[in-house]
């Protein structure tokens, strides 16, 4: 038993807005894998809760016109690892997403919980951050969208206004067509763990395959949340496909990153994982992009 | 402060079932004091020992962090509801009997009800699948050794793999 | 005959059906829900109280702070005998609600309330005021001059101080051309995580109270609930249902006083205490961390001239289980690789941390780390291959201890070695791996333990069964001794099926212990149930069947010596004709107006015997440096537990050991905060339990080897297999990299400390 002080059950998008409109010091609850875990241990306790689960249209990947590829923030993230379009698309999401907890908690977490928590660890924020998604965001003033990056503000704080909720994650065609990635968690065992490093990258090769026309690195647990390594992407778009290139840019990554020392790890630690993991990362994903690089 | 209620009609092992519900109540909360339905399990309470799991919707879910509300209009399957109408064992707890994959029995309901998930979907998994399809269950008495072997002879044996499941 | 076979557990079917009934289950919802308050520092005193926030809460009965307990009655909790002679008692340092605070999770009020969700409000409104005292969180700074005295009676925080000496150390060091080896070895504090938590609920009848719990002991919680609230033992009943899981930590009571002396504040209200994960981590028992400081004199031939270890076991707040712990490790260097000159000082030591009590292997898994790590080491250093230089100097065959009598009967050692090693392709891989370079190499290594079934001669070994023949020829068997998941019950039902000469089927072992009911016995430790309750089950079942045929000769005519029971008929031996089937002698005998009698047995067996079990672990890694992982590949068990009652649930016994034994190795720990001494990671995801996938195949052999002095030939197999685990993966991570890793587990963080060290990054 939850020491919920009222649940309300929003039917729709809309109703969800008027209800959060009317309680304003209601919490959002989707799957409930954080929310009542935190109830549970009184952070939340006594908390009015709004419950977006039952809202059907916010399940479920699309195109938009434009070939941008929609998921609902309710798509729990087995189904989103089944789905043909991100397997057809951005398989690494699939992936990244498959890595979360186990079985039964990714049939009720859903991506949009598991990004308006705001944690740096998420599984999925990574890989959205490293494919340049944008959050859609519904409320009283109607539909915004926003870079991932913008909707984090500082660990545990998105950018969600009174009434609003995310509606949906968006990853528009230029930021998918002709990339190629792997995601990399770190952690202490190989299920129901959260990740102590993780780390993102995808490539775009050009035509002969000899060429890093484009790379992009997301990490989560490597700052308050989670970020990209620019300063290292830097160093490796527009250079030729080496094991020297790939090592720079791997080495780049601690002018990037900010982990912090903490008793699940240490930063030193943490800083070696990262530059080991954005190393074979990135080589992954030139393979998988029709690249050829050693081990 | 008054309490709140819901009614929540719902298929609970096949049958059609409604009570009114303390909105606070997770899925657990309800199925095993409302309808004693006690094979569903309390390890941990926030989704982390896999001992409360049953399926929705054919899918497997950690019914402690699932809000009974929600419920409404689903099939829930628990462990009671595997087993036939006389007692009659389906292959799966068979398996778990023969191949000793039971001990102290705390999370066997729970690991039988992912087992009967991934046997539904009718297909031969790899062996790392079957672990990583099974990982979101604890076990401190068994290693998973058993579990694995039974889950695994199981599957092959739904395939008509009669002399690979022999051999697992 | 069913003994050796494998015969299908006697509750397996109800629990593949989800019928089977464990503590929460049976407990009536009308049960008023109990929390219990921890205090919030690790070491100090309760001031003052203001539950009277928590007291206005809805649904909240009341508030039973540390203050509301007025009788003081200390208790021990160890789940050990007692002993009727005071010096050889437990430490009796617990009270149901305390003061005086000595962890950061200790109880010092509970909440007694209509509904859980109220009861959660109230302890969040109780505000409390400390006195805090300095505290120490590490066993070797707790000894030093000036350290926060944690008990008043026990000078440096040491609880106990023991020592063997044989031989001359001091003399024996001076030989010349010897090597010193030597070496520190540490263990973390590791948990149970049994999957049911410790739950209990408590009830009064007259002026007696009724405790059901999760628990391996119910014998001796009835004594210890009798001490803790001061009444007489008699007027406590205590039941064990199923449990979800022990290893060890059901084997101390744990919640049971503080549940009855609630209910008998609430003038027997049921009452029940479920405790949450968290609290099961920091505030039942764990396993001692122990710290071992080796040194071992070597002669070039790779024999020893002199050895020596120093053991510190963190005991953490109270004293639980205490010395026997250490003790018992302490009790195996001398013995496993016997030497002339040994010495040995094991100290148990207070800390202001988490209480440590009993678990699966009872200090041999900490004692084998340290010694199968610096055999590992010893071997290196003198250039010899790691199982030559074993079989060297293991104990050999005919050795016996001179305190127990235990004697070595069998060539055990070599033969768990050879299958082990034959079972995972040893030599083979041992070759392929050794130089290897890379960023992801291989390795393959061993380790050996030494284990002792039960507690005789250091503790009452004593069983009692009762048998109770039903009109149709079946038969209710009872024991004290408890099925708390390792298939005691069926071990037990096969055992009397064959000495009485029935079906399987017409035996029903009562799984449930009542100590109204229930013969006494003292429960699940030590592996000691299916040795000692075969000495009663035999010595019942023979009595039972004596009465059966002397009851058989006043209906057959018939001497008894000419009679036997074969399958469930009274058979006449010398022309082997069935006479009757046992169903129609019961029936008479019950319902006959001649004579009738309920054909019933009960005995005791007090055993003053005891017995080795040994065997080892190899297992197989693949270690990625860059990322500080290792994988495990490969791991076999190999045991000598003497005749196997049932081979499938051995293997199975087998399995959970090596799973735990894999964790304690690779990844588990319990971590505490510095700053404040509370428990960082006490819960199932922070805490890192093996998952399925973080485990390989697992393997487990056999050497039935039948021991002399057991009443089936059978000896311990429930610890054993969690004993060899963790220093094999250590021994097999050293051969891959040429890292000696001497703290377990052997994780990420501490791979990337020794790999840093050693230049490997």
């Amino acid at each position: 038993m939850y020491d919920i002080k009222a649940l309300y059950e929003a039917e729709s998008v809309e109703h969800a807005v008027r209800l959060l409109t009317e309680h304003p010091e209601a919490q959002i609850i989707a799957g409930g894998s954080d929310v009542l875990v935190q109830m549970r241990e009184g952070k939340r306790a006594g908390k009015e809760l709004v419950s977006i689960y039952m809202i059907d249209e916010m399940r479920g990947v699309s195109y938009e016109e434009d070939e941008t590829i929609r998921i609902g923030s309710l798509t729990s993230f087995s189904h989103i690892t089944k789905d043909p379009i991100i397997q057809k698309h951005i398989r690494v999401l699939g992936e990244a997403v498959d890595m979360v907890g186990g079985p039964q908690i990714r049939n009720i977490g859903t991506i949009g919980g598991n990004t308006c928590n705001g944690v740096t660890s998420a599984d999925s924020a990574s890989t959205l951050f490293a494919w340049d998604a944008q959050v859609e965001l519904t409320g009283p003033e109607g539909v915004r969208r926003l870079p991932i990056q913008e909707f984090y503000i500082k660990a545990g704080v998105v950018d969600l206004r009174p009434g609003e909720l995310q509606t949906a994650i968006l990853i528009p065609k230029k930021c998918y067509e002709g990339y190629a990635g792997h995601y990399i968690k770190y952690a202490m065992r190989e299920a129901m763990d959260i990740a102590t490093t993780g780390c993102s990258v995808n490539v775009k090769l050009s035509e002969d395959k000899k060429m890093v026309e484009d790379v992009r690195i997301a990490y989560g647990v490597a700052g308050p949340v989670p970020m990209r390594a620019s300063l290292a992407e830097e160093t490796l778009r527009g250079k030729p496909v080496s094991p020297a290139a790939v090592k720079e840019f791997a080495e780049t990554v601690l002018e990037d990153i900010r982990p912090r020392d903490s008793w699940r790890a240490s930063k030193a630690f943490r800083q070696h994982i990262a530059v080991v993991l954005a190393e074979r990362a990135c080589k992954e994903s030139i393979r998988r992009a029709g690249g050829e690089i050693n081990a | 402060m008054r309490k709140q209620y819901k009614l929540v009609s719902c298929t609970i092992n096949g049958k059609q079932v409604e009570k009114m519900v303390d909105v606070r109540a997770s899925l657990t909360d309800m199925l095993r004091d409302d309808y004693r339905l006690t094979s569903v399990k309390k390890g941990c309470e926030v989704g982390e020992c896999g001992a409360c799991n049953v399926l929705i919707n054919g899918e497997c879910f950690n019914s402690c962090i699932y809000l009974a509300v929600w419920a409404q209009g689903k099939e829930i399957l628990t462990l009671e509801g595997l087993s036939g109408p006389n007692g009659e064992l389906s292959d799966i707890q068979q398996a778990f009997i023969d191949e000793a994959a039971v001990q102290c029995g705390f999370c066997s309901p729970g690991f039988i009800m992912s087992a009967a998930e991934i046997l539904e979907a009718g297909r031969e998994f790899s062996d790392d699948e079957i672990r990583k399809l099974m990982s979101g269950h604890l076990c401190r008495c068994t290693g998973y050794e058993n579990i694995f072997r039974a889950v695994k002879k199981t599957m092959l044996r739904r395939l008509g793999k009669e002399k690979e499941a022999e051999e697992v | 005959m069913y003994v050796g076979k494998k015969v299908t557990r006697v509750d397996a079917y109800d629990k593949v059906i989800g019928r089977t009934r464990y503590t929460d289950d049976l407990c009536d919802k009308s049960a008023y829900i109990v929390k219990i308050l921890r205090s919030a520092i690790a070491h100090g005193k309760v001031v003052s109280m203001d539950t009277s926030e928590a007291e206005k809460i809805p649904g909240v009965v009341r508030v039973f702070t540390c203050f509301d307990v007025k009788e003081k009655h200390y208790f021990p909790t160890a789940g050990h005998p007692w002993s009727t002679d005071p010096s050889h008692q437990d430490v009796a340092d617990r009270l149901v609600l305390t003061e005086e605070v000595r962890f950061y999770g200790d109880d010092i009020a509970a909440v007694v309330a209509e509904d859980e969700v109220s009861a959660a409000q109230a302890l969040r409104a109780i505000q409390v005021e400390y006195e805090e005292y300095p505290f120490v969180l590490d066993v070797q700074e707790a000894m030093k001059e000036g350290a926060p005295q944690i008990h008043k009676d026990y000078p440096h925080n040491i609880l106990k101080h023991t020592t063997i000496r044989k031989g001359n150390y001091e003399e024996a060091i001076k030989e010349p051309g010897l090597r010193k080896v030597e070496g520190w070895y540490e263990t973390p504090t590791v948990q149970h995580c049994h999957i049911e938590n410790f739950i209990c609920y408590a009830e009064m009848e007259g002026d007696r109270i009724t405790v059901v719990s999760s628990t391996q002991i119910p014998h001796i919680v009835r004594r210890v609930v009798g001490q803790a609230l001061g009444v007489e033992w008699g007027r406590i009943r205590v039941i064990k249902p199923y449990i979800g899981g022990g290893f060890g930590n059901k084997q101390d009571v744990l919640y049971e006083p503080l549940c009855a002396w609630l209910c008998m504040q609430l003038g027997g209200h049921l009452v029940k205490i479920d405790i949450p994960r968290e609290d099961t981590f920091a505030s039942t028992r764990v396993r001692h961390a122990i710290r071992s400081h080796i040194i071992s004199w070597v002669r070039p031939d790779g024999t020893y001239a002199a050895r020596k270890l120093e053991a510190y076991s963190d005991q953490g707040a109270y004293a639980s289980h205490g010395h026997s712990i250490v003790a018992k490790g302490a009790g195996a260097f001398p013995q496993l690789y016997p030497c002339e000159n040994v010495e040995v000082d094991a100290y148990t030591v207070f800390t202001n941390k988490s209480v440590a009590g009993a678990m699966r292997g009872y200090g041999i898994p900490q004692a084998m780390w340290a010694v199968e790590c610096h055999t590992e080491d010893v071997a290196a250093a003198l250039g010899m291959d790691p199982v030559a230089f074993r079989r060297q100097n293991l104990m050999p065959v005919g050795y016996t201890d001179p305190f127990s009598k235990n004697e070595l009967y069998y060539d055990t050692f070599n033969q768990c070695l050879d299958q082990a090693m034959e079972a995972i392709d040893y030599k083979r891989k041992f070759r392929e791996y050794q130089n290897q370079t890379g960023e992801i190499r291989r390795g393959i290594g061993l380790a050996m333990f030494w284990y002792n079934t039960a507690v005789w001669p250091i503790s009452l070994e004593t069983s009692s069964c009762r048998m109770v023949l039903n009109q149709d020829g079946s038969l209710q068997v009872q024991l004290g001794e408890t099925e708390i998941g390792q298939g005691a019950d069926t071990a037990y039902t096969q055992m009397t099926a064959d000495v009485l000469g029935v079906p399987l089927e017409y035996v029903h072992v009562v799984s449930c212990q009542d100590t109204d009911v229930t013969p006494f016995g003292t429960g699940a430790y030590a592996s000691r149930q299916t040795y000692t309750a075969g000495f009663a089950i035999r010595q019942t079942a023979l009595l039972l069947k004596e009465r059966i045929l002397k009851y058989a000769q006043e209906l057959t005519r018939m001497p008894p010596y000419n009679l036997d029971i074969v399958d469930g008929k009274i058979v006449r031996i010398t022309d082997g004709r069935i006479l009757m089937t046992l169903g129609e002698l019961a029936a008479e005998a019950l319902y006959s107006l001649n004579h009738s009698q309920h054909l019933s047995a009960e005995s005791t067996s007090q055993i003053k015997s005891n017995a080795y079990s040994f065997g080892c672990t190899i297992a197989e890694v693949e270690v990625d440096i860059p990322m500080c992982k290792v994988k495990l590949l490969d791991i076999v068990n190999a045991h000598d537990a003497g005749k196997l009652i049932n081979p499938a649930l051995a293997e199975a016994q087998v399995h959970g050991g090596m799973s735990m034994g894999i964790g304690f190795g690779l990844s588990e720990r319990l971590l505490f905060d510095e700053k404040s001494g509370r428990a960082l990671n006490p819960n199932l995801l922070d805490y890192k339990l093996s998952t399925f996938m973080d485990h390989p195949r697992l393997k487990a052999v056999f050497v039935e080897n039948p021991e002399p002095t057991s009443a089936f030939g059978t000896k311990a197999l429930g610890e054993p297999p969690a004993c060899s685990v963790a220093p094999a993966i250590r021994n097999a991570v050293c051969q891959a990299t040429g890292v000696a890793v001497n703290e377990a587990p052997v994780n990420p963080h501490t791979l990337f400390r020794r790999f840093t060290e050693e230049g490997l990054l």
